[in-house]
Formats: structure tokens, C-alpha cells, sequence
């Protein structure tokens, strides 16, 4: 009985130790959220303040609040330079077939591009392009490596 | 005598772990391999030499390219020559079945070969050696260059014969070869014989390029390149070296395939972040466009017919199969496993269709029924995915990428088959990491 309950407290606090460390990993480094990259390591800056790329959850391609956040950084910056032009590439995680991730980047790249259009960037002013699973940033085989990979990045043309 | 037969039983299950294979050879199917002896062909006295090729080896390089192949089927246990009884001219006439049947061999594999005024001559006999008799001849003749099709086209010869199934020997592998960092990877299209040798790049690794396949009669390769940076579909004519876009579509055309009879090309269309299906007819250069979905719809593939084509689509929230007519109607859902499911390819043998699976973050490739049911399975990894058919509909070849350390170093890909009894699991032998493999027709039909 005593043992029981001895191992019961043991098991709780192993089991209260793997929460902490675990929420403190993913915090500590603000990597992720559930599986949305929102770290700095990889983004490069279209201008000051302005960075160049969104991250996606694994399958989706909608934008969460950061995202949204920083594409009006984006938007903004268009509508100051009027006669820059982007392509907005489209990228996969290497953890799905390659076919369908040609298009789910495609459908990631879209979904930034259209949201710069809802901020009065025309159309014209953006192409798009996936290359699905083909250009990863980063080449590790780790859930963080796939986070960062799930992305959409805005690219200046001219 | 009931005692004595259990006696023997045991005796036999007991003394030799061998006999153990074979029970379990047994209850896999018909996997017990059969032994069968590959007589180095006979080379005639008569024969010049060949500026080119080695002629004296030739009766054993080419029984060497038969053994390679018979015993990567699985199927069948070449025996080593060293126990051979009699000599290959002799054994060819007419061989003794009794000594041969003392190496434990049931089938015998002879032949002769002359190269004479620039062409070769071969002749080779199958013997059934248990029945003591000829089960199959033929005679041919070809450029002494042609030696190793050759050695492919006995080899299907004989499998037919044994198996009762059309061989696969003689048809070739077009893939992507890749070098390079995994980041930079360089990409180029490759073919090559089924047996891994003669190699040729087709493209020279300027633009990425994807997922080539065949058209039926191994002339043409319908692939995705981002020439210029657009991803389009392209046809390339492998003899010509001609390339041309498939189609005049504003945005990224992908995933294509041929109709099983050559005339049309089906590919995905993603425009607007959603992709359909589409096809094209390569004489009119009429549109089709197919299916008309919110979702994404790709990964199409005809049945043998032409009635059917099966594609994966993400309409239900997640990737999973689905069969409609050819004109897009009836569109039905065929997987409702757990996991997603990707990359359907119709056999051609109209019964199966093969397709990747991904649960819990491993990948599977397996075969189900043509209306979903009866699931099989054949391998698990870290990643693999795109089955391509041998012609035979009996093996699929497929690739597999290993999982990278932190700078992407421990990273390959690579070719592998299996049968789709979910035995014979190999690698396939590449110059290059290669990926999206897929399988020509039989050249020689």
C-alpha cells in the first residue's frame, strides 16, 4: 500500500517534470506553437521589421495570427515601394508524398498572396510558385527542421 | 506405418533447420525457390572477335545476367556452377537429366551463341529435368551490342514458362538521380536497365525535374521540370532528346501520367490554391479538365481500360483515394483507414492499386483492391512512397529517403522494390541517390 502510494507520487512527479520540461523547451527557445514555427532563426527581412516568410501547421495552409500580423508588415511595405514586385514561394515539410506537397505549397503560397491582396496589393504584383518538399532551409529530419520547412516566403523580383 | 510417417515428420521438422525455411516458404504462397542450373552458353569456335565486346566471355557473361535475375525474383535458387556435370555444347544437345538431377537442380538452362558477320546468334533450351524433357526453345538473332537484352530476353522466356506469368526482364527504370547537398540537391533524369546497368542521364541538371514516367511504349517521358522556373508538365521524346510543355496553362501543371493507351496525358492544374485534375489529348491538344473540386485533387492514374482513373484528394480534410469514371463522374472514396493516404498507381494487370500510406509518421507502401478493401501492407520505413508496377503487375519499385541529422548529413535516396506478396524486399543499384522511379513496359513485345 505504502509502496503504492509511494509510486504514485514518484510517477506524478515524473510525470509533472516531462509537462514542465517539455512546455519549457517549446517555450524557452519560442519555437513552437502546437506545430507552427514562431521562431526567428530562419526568416530573412524583406525590409527593417518587415520579415520575409510565414509558417504553416502540418497539412494546412491557413494563417494563424502571427502569420496574418506579419503579412500586413508585408502589405504595408508594398504599398510603400509601388513598383516592387514578389513571388511568394510555397513550401512542403518533407514528411509528405511529393505530389500532393507541390500542392499544398502551392495552396500556402495562395493563401499568403490572397491576404496581401485583402490589404490592397494587387494581383499583379505577386506570383506565386511551390516547390513542395524540394527546398527545405533546413535539412534535418526533426520536427523543429519540419516547422521551419512549412513556410511561405515572399521574394522580391526587381 | 501412420507412427512411422509421424516419426519422419518430426525427423525431418527436427533435424535440419533448412526444412524449416521451406515450411514457412510454404504458408507465404509459392515462394520456395526453385533450383535451377543457368549453363554458361556455348560459345561456337566459329565465332569472330567483336571490336566491342568480349566474345569469349559472352556464353557466361550472359548465363551470369540470367542467374542475377532469376535469383533477385525470389522465385528462384540459380545453383553455383562449380557442381555443373557436363559441358555447355554437350548439355545443350542433350543433357543427362540424371546427373543433373543429382545437384539437386529441376531446371536446366542451355545454349549456344556464334557472332558472325557483324550479328550475334542464340539459340537456348529449357529442360524440365524431373519430367526428363524440353519445355521451351528459341532461336534469335541481333547486334552483338544488344548482348545484355538479350541475356533479359531469355530470362523472360523461361520465367514465362515457369511461372505462368509474362517476365520483366527486358524493360528498363527511368528515375531521378541525385547528387548534392540535400538542400541544393541536383536532380536529373536517369534511366537504366532494370538490372541497374546502362546508365544514361536524359536532362543535365540545370532545373529541378520530377517524377518521369513512361508512356506505353517506352518512347516518350512525360515529367515535371522548372525550366525558367515554372513548374509545367513536359514531354520528352528519349530517342530525339525533343522536349516540349504539355499544354499553354497559366500556372503549375504537376503529377502527370499517360493514358494507358499513349494519346492522353493526365496531370494535376494548381491554380488559385486548388489543384484539378486534367487531361490532354497529345494529337488535338484538347483540354479536358476532369474533375472541379475546391480541394486538392492530384496523383491521377488511368486503369488498364481507360475507364477509370484513380486519384487522392484532400476533399474529406485529409489526403485519402478515391476512383471515378474517366469523364469525372462518380467520384467515390475508396480509403477510409486510419492515416493518410497518397499516390495511387492502377496495376496493369487491372486488379490492384498501389499506394502510400502515412500513420503515426511512418510510411507505408501497400496494395489494396481495386474498391478499397482488402488492404495489404507490404513495408514500413521512415519514408517511402510512389510504387511504379513492374510490367507483370507482381513487383513494385518505389523510394525511400533516411531520416538526416541536424545538418542533413545521413541523408540518401534510393530505389527499392518488392513483391507484392510482401516478400523480396531489395535495393536497387544506382550510379547516384535516385528517387521517383517508375517502370517501363516489356521492350522486346
Amino acid at each position: 500500500m505504502t509502496l503504492n502510494t509511494n509510486l504514485k507520487n514518484i510517477f506524478l512527479v515524473v510525470f509533472t517534470t516531462l509537462i514542465l520540461s517539455a512546455c519549457s523547451t517549446a517555450k524557452k527557445s519560442g519555437d513552437l506553437d502546437g506545430d507552427v514555427y514562431t521562431g526567428k532563426e530562419t526568416v530573412k527581412y524583406l525590409a527593417s521589421g518587415v520579415p520575409d516568410r510565414v509558417f504553416f501547421a502540418t497539412n494546412k495552409s491557413s494563417l494563424t495570427t502571427a502569420s496574418r500580423a506579419t503579412l500586413r508588415k508585408q502589405a504595408t511595405f508594398l504599398r510603400k515601394n509601388k513598383k516592387l514586385n514578389v513571388t511568394i514561394e510555397g513550401h512542403a515539410d518533407e514528411r509528405g508524398t511529393r505530389e500532393y506537397n507541390l500542392a499544398l505549397g502551392e495552396r500556402r503560397a495562395n493563401a499568403a498572396r490572397d491576404y496581401l491582396m485583402t490589404y490592397g496589393i494587387s494581383g499583379k504584383r505577386i506570383s506565386v510558385i511551390s516547390y513542395g518538399k524540394e527546398k527545405p532551409v533546413n535539412p534535418a529530419s526533426s520536427p523543429l527542421a519540419w516547422s521551419q520547412n512549412r513556410r511561405s516566403v515572399t521574394v522580391k523580383v526587381n | 506405418m501412420k507412427k512411422i510417417l509421424l516419426a519422419l515428420f518430426a525427423y525431418f521438422i527436427l533435424s535440419n533447420s533448412s526444412y524449416a525455411l521451406i515450411e514457412v516458404d510454404i504458408t507465404r504462397g509459392n515462394l520456395d525457390p526453385l533450383p535451377i542450373a543457368v549453363s554458361p552458353l556455348h560459345v561456337d569456335t566459329k565465332s569472330e572477335q567483336d571490336d566491342n565486346i568480349k566474345v569469349k566471355e559472352l556464353g557466361n557473361d550472359i548465363s551470369a545476367i540470367i542467374e542475377k535475375n532469376f535469383r533477385n525474383t525470389g522465385l528462384f535458387n540459380p545453383l553455383k556452377k562449380d557442381a555443373f556435370v557436363q559441358k555447355p555444347d554437350i548439355a545443350h544437345l542433350k543433357p543427362r537429366f540424371e546427373d543433373w538431377r543429382l545437384i539437386k537442380a529441376q531446371a536446366l538452362v542451355t545454349g549456344k551463341l556464334l557472332v558472325k558477320d557483324g550479328k550475334l546468334k542464340v539459340e537456348f533450351r529449357l529442360w524440365d529435368l524431373t519430367a526428363a524433357q524440353e519445355m521451351t526453345a528459341l532461336a534469335f538473332t541481333t547486334t552483338p551490342s544488344n548482348w545484355r537484352r538479350v541475356a533479359h530476353i531469355i530470362s523472360d522466356k523461361i520465367y514465362e514458362r515457369l511461372t505462368g506469368e509474362e517476365g520483366y526482364f527486358d524493360t528498363r527504370i527511368i528515375y531521378v538521380s541525385e547528387t548534392g547537398l540535400k538542400s541544393e540537391r541536383i536532380k536529373k533524369l536517369a534511366i537504366m536497365d532494370q538490372d541497374g546497368a546502362n546508365t544514361k542521364y536524359l536532362t543535365l541538371g540545370n532545373e529541378l525535374v520530377l517524377t518521369p514516367r513512361f508512356n506505353p511504349t517506352n518512347q516518350m517521358v512525360t515529367y515535371l521540370s522548372y525550366f525558367r522556373n515554372m513548374p509545367r508538365v513536359y514531354l520528352l521524346d528519349i530517342e530525339t532528346g525533343v522536349q516540349e510543355v504539355v499544354g499553354n496553362f497559366p500556372g503549375m501543371t504537376f503529377a502527370p501520367r499517360f493514358s494507358p493507351d499513349g494519346k492522353k496525358i493526365i496531370m494535376s492544374f494548381a491554380k488559385d490554391g486548388n489543384s484539378d485534375i486534367y487531361t490532354m489529348d497529345l494529337e488535338t491538344r484538347v483540354v479536358e479538365r476532369i474533375t472541379n473540386h475546391s480541394s486538392i485533387d492530384t496523383s491521377p492514374s488511368f486503369s488498364p481500360d481507360g475507364k477509370y482513373i484513380v486519384f487522392n484528394s484532400d476533399r474529406s480534410g485529409l489526403q485519402q483515394i478515391y476512383v471515378m469514371r474517366s469523364d469525372g463522374s462518380n467520384v467515390k472514396r475508396i480509403t477510409f483507414g486510419k492515416g493518410i493516404y497518397g499516390t495511387p498507381v492502377w496495376s496493369p494487370r487491372g486488379d490492384l492499386i498501389a499506394f502510400t500510406k502515412v500513420r503515426k509518421g511512418r510510411f507505408f507502401i501497400g496494395v489494396m483492391r481495386v474498391d478499397g478493401t482488402g488492404e495489404r501492407l507490404l513495408t514500413e520505413n521512415f519514408y517511402q512512397e510512389a510504387p511504379s508496377w513492374s510490367p507483370n503487375g507482381r513487383v513494385l519499385v518505389f523510394y525511400r529517403e533516411t531520416k538526416a541529422g541536424s545538418k542533413g548529413e545521413g541523408f540518401s535516396a534510393s530505389l527499392w522494390s518488392i513483391d507484392i506478396t510482401g516478400y523480396n524486399e531489395r535495393k536497387l543499384k544506382t550510379k547516384t541517390d535516385a528517387s521517383d522511379p517508375s517502370w517501363s513496359s516489356l521492350l522486346s513485345k
